[in-house]
């Protein structure tokens, strides 16, 4: 793992993100005000259970939320040498542009995000050929085998279809594509769901070794923890379309502040807890029947009367974490020693 | 010790083509005993390609071996009779990967679980079988008056992967086959589950076959595991002794590579790594081609068994020490508790 040093430049600024779905049976905000900052060269993890909004804040970073969803507010800017893009500010074709060469996306399931009928090589030109129409046709060949080795695969993967490659090596293909113009910021959305332990070490590892080579900055969704500890420097929890703690690796890992982060923390398998089962008590709200208040207080072993009428306020310690919990103040210290920790509730 | 389900030297081929016949050995003289009188919870784990869901396929009685027998009972499970095929079915179940195809949208919570009510008899009134159907889903942790009356869509994946379960345990079976019940369902609903199975194996008495290519569940949940790479045994034992203390060089790829929540329990603590690819020569050992171990012999011969403890065995020449130990005996390796 590379340390952040010093002069650290931002990749990335999210404020205020909102996004919305304007569903036949209401509206649903999927993304409702979330803050990031990413430096460059930096590994974030976004987690959280199915629906908490994760995906779609890396679909409205890329712009490919589609009707009935809508980017209602907010601003993503990444800086780059050439000066601040507001991507959500692009027009069409300036966001076409924008993306793989400034943020790109590694998609969940690689093997149904390749052309089946084309070779991976055409593929990697395809992607370039938009974004330098006057390179020629071997600059952009010697560029594709590159980003190939630079995932440690053949040159030979070049002149193949995808069918002829496992599941492991299709995401490097993604992967590859996804550096090709060497981004600011990669989005690399649960990139080894579907893969077995092994491959899965291999393409974390294949991420952050070319992600540390270009100075890119990662953003890794998911909901495997394990994964997270792993690979990243700081943990973003989501819950409910809303960022609920943001710390560094290791304090998640250690010292989780938020009671949400805390439940997930605990319900983690590791070497020490075998045969003690900690589920989250109760099911993820739906968005369109929000709770009142901190919308985890249903299932919060610390709920409070506030909790069930006031938002949370958004804490920030002065190591720079993020909160939003009522046992928190502003300046993120407990404030509520007296709400002990319940045994926690055996899972239903 | 009565065996409820025995694997006899079974091998499993596939192959294709019609004239030059390619062949693919899914399953190479494969063992297994599980127990009649002790209920346990066995993990059978290996990486894609490994064999693992062949292997399910076998206990379910869904293909035949291509050499030995899957005994259930003491009985071939291909040459059953119709009456004895019925129970076969009715006490094998099984619960699979994938929470979101195994349900027919169409049909409510409620239609699911009648079916196998019908079909076995189990109920003499509509009221027995509703009760039944209660029974069971409360005993998976679900509340059946928010499940009952639903449709497949409008539960989480978790919520129909315990109605899985909870529908193998109306029918009252001996044997659990569970082939990946947890790796589609979100990471902080696997713990619900894997309670739900265990508790099935402390309150009901029913044996687990546990299929997956997670060590940690695996760890968690059974009893002894067996690590099958690209066909056959590797390292089998108590689930302990194996995953703490692997032996087998790829058992400790695998356990290696096991992204542990734990700060300082990094990755790459060695330096084996994963090639792809690679399927070894015919004869050795499967495992030469990636192994940091690889020696002369390992390419010439396939290792047997090697019995490293009385609850552990792998096969792997550096371990040629040790006793060794018949394939068909790899159960006695299991203790229960």
């Amino acid at each position: 793992m590379t340390s952040l040093n010093g002069a650290e430049q931002i990749a990335l600024e999210v404020n205020n993100l909102q996004v919305t779905y304007y569903t036949d049976a209401g509206r649903v905000k999927a993304v409702d005000g979330v803050d990031l900052t990413l430096k460059a060269g930096e590994r974030l993890g976004l987690v959280g259970e199915s629906g908490c909004g994760k995906s779609t804040l890396a679909l409205a970073l890329m712009r490919m939320i589609k009707p009935p969803g809508r980017i209602e507010a907010g601003s993503a800017i990444i800086h780059t040498d050439m000066g601040d893009i507001d991507l959500l500010k692009l027009n069409e074709e300036e966001m076409r542009q924008a993306r793989l060469s400034k943020i790109s996306y590694i998609p969940q399931g690689a093997m149904n995000s390749l052309n089946p009928v084309m070779r991976i090589g055409k593929q990697m030109i395809d992607a370039m050929r938009s974004h330098v129409p006057r390179a020629s046709e071997r600059e952009l060949v010697e560029r594709a085998e590159q980003a190939l080795e630079s995932v440690e695969l053949k040159r030979s993967v070049f002149r193949m279809y995808p069918h002829e490659l496992s599941g492991g090596m299709k995401q490097r293909v993604c992967i590859a594509i996804g550096i090709l113009l060497s981004p600011k910021v990669i989005i690399a959305d649960e990139p080894t769901s579907a893969l077995d332990v092994v491959v899965q070490r291999q393409v974390m590892e294949t991420i952050c070794r070319v992600q540390e080579k270009i100075r890119a900055a990662v953003i890794l969704i998911g909901h495997d923890m394990g994964l997270m500890a792993q690979i990243t420097n700081r943990v973003a929890v989501m819950y409910a379309g809303k960022l609920v703690e943001l710390s560094t690796a290791r304090e998640m890992f250690t010292n989780p502040l938020h009671p949400y982060a805390q439940a997930l923390i605990r319900s983690l398998p590791n070497l020490d807890n075998k045969g003690i089962f900690q589920g989250i008590p109760g099911l993820a709200p739906s968005l369109l029947r929000l709770p009142s208040g901190c919308v985890f207080h249903p299932r919060c072993e610390h709920a409070m009367d506030i909790c069930k009428s006031a938002p949370p306020p958004r804490a920030v310690t002065p190591t720079g974490r993020f909160v939003s919990c009522h046992l928190y103040d502003e300046q993120g210290n407990r404030v509520h020693p007296t709400a002990s920790r319940r045994e926690p509730v055996a899972a239903q | 010790m009565a065996p409820l389900l025995e694997l006899r030297n079974v091998s499993k081929i596939y192959s294709q083509g019609l004239l030059s016949r390619e062949q693919t050995i899914a399953l190479d003289n494969m063992s297994l005993v599980i127990d009649d009188t002790t209920p346990s919870i066995i993990a059978v784990a290996g990486e894609s390609g490994s064999g693992k869901t062949t292997m399910s396929m076998l206990a379910l009685g869904f293909i035949e071996p291509t050499r030995g027998e899957v005994l259930y009972k003491g009985r071939n499970v291909a040459k059953l009779g119709r009456e004895e095929h019925l129970l076969f079915r009715r006490e094998v179940q099984a619960v699979f990967q994938d929470p979101f195809a195994v349900f027919n949208p169409f049909y409510t919570i409620d239609h699911l679980l009648t079916v196998p009510i019908d079909k076995f008899k189990l109920a003499r009134s509509k009221r027995e079988a509703r009760q039944m159907m209660e029974e069971s889903l409360s005993a998976v942790g679900l509340r059946p008056e928010e499940i009952l009356g639903r449709f497949p869509h409008q539960l989480s994946g978790g919520q129909r992967q315990r109605i899985s379960v909870a529908r193998a345990l109306l029918l009252k079976p001996k044997l659990l086959v569970a082939d990946e019940p947890v790796s589609m369902v979100d990471a902080s609903l696997r713990a619900t589950i894997l309670e739900s199975l265990q508790k099935l194996k402390k309150d009901y008495g029913i044996s687990i076959l546990y299929i997956t290519h997670d060590l940690t569940t695996a760890y968690h949940i059974s009893d002894q595991i067996v690590v099958l790479y690209r066909g056959a045994v590797m390292e089998a034992g108590d689930v302990d002794t194996v995953i703490k203390t692997p032996k087998h060089p790829y058992t400790r790829l695998l356990i290696d590579s096991i992204p542990w929540p734990d700060i300082n329990l990094r990755w790459g603590s060695s330096d084996i790594q994963a090639r792809e690819g690679d399927f070894g020569s015919a004869k050795g050992c499967r495992f030469a081609a990636r192994c940091p171990f690889v020696m002369g012999r390992c390419r010439e011969s396939q290792p047997p068994l090697f019995k490293l403890e009385p609850t552990r065995a792998a096969s792997c020449f550096l371990y040629d020490e040790s006793p060794r130990l018949e394939n068909e005996d790899v159960s006695s390796l299991f203790i229960y508790k």
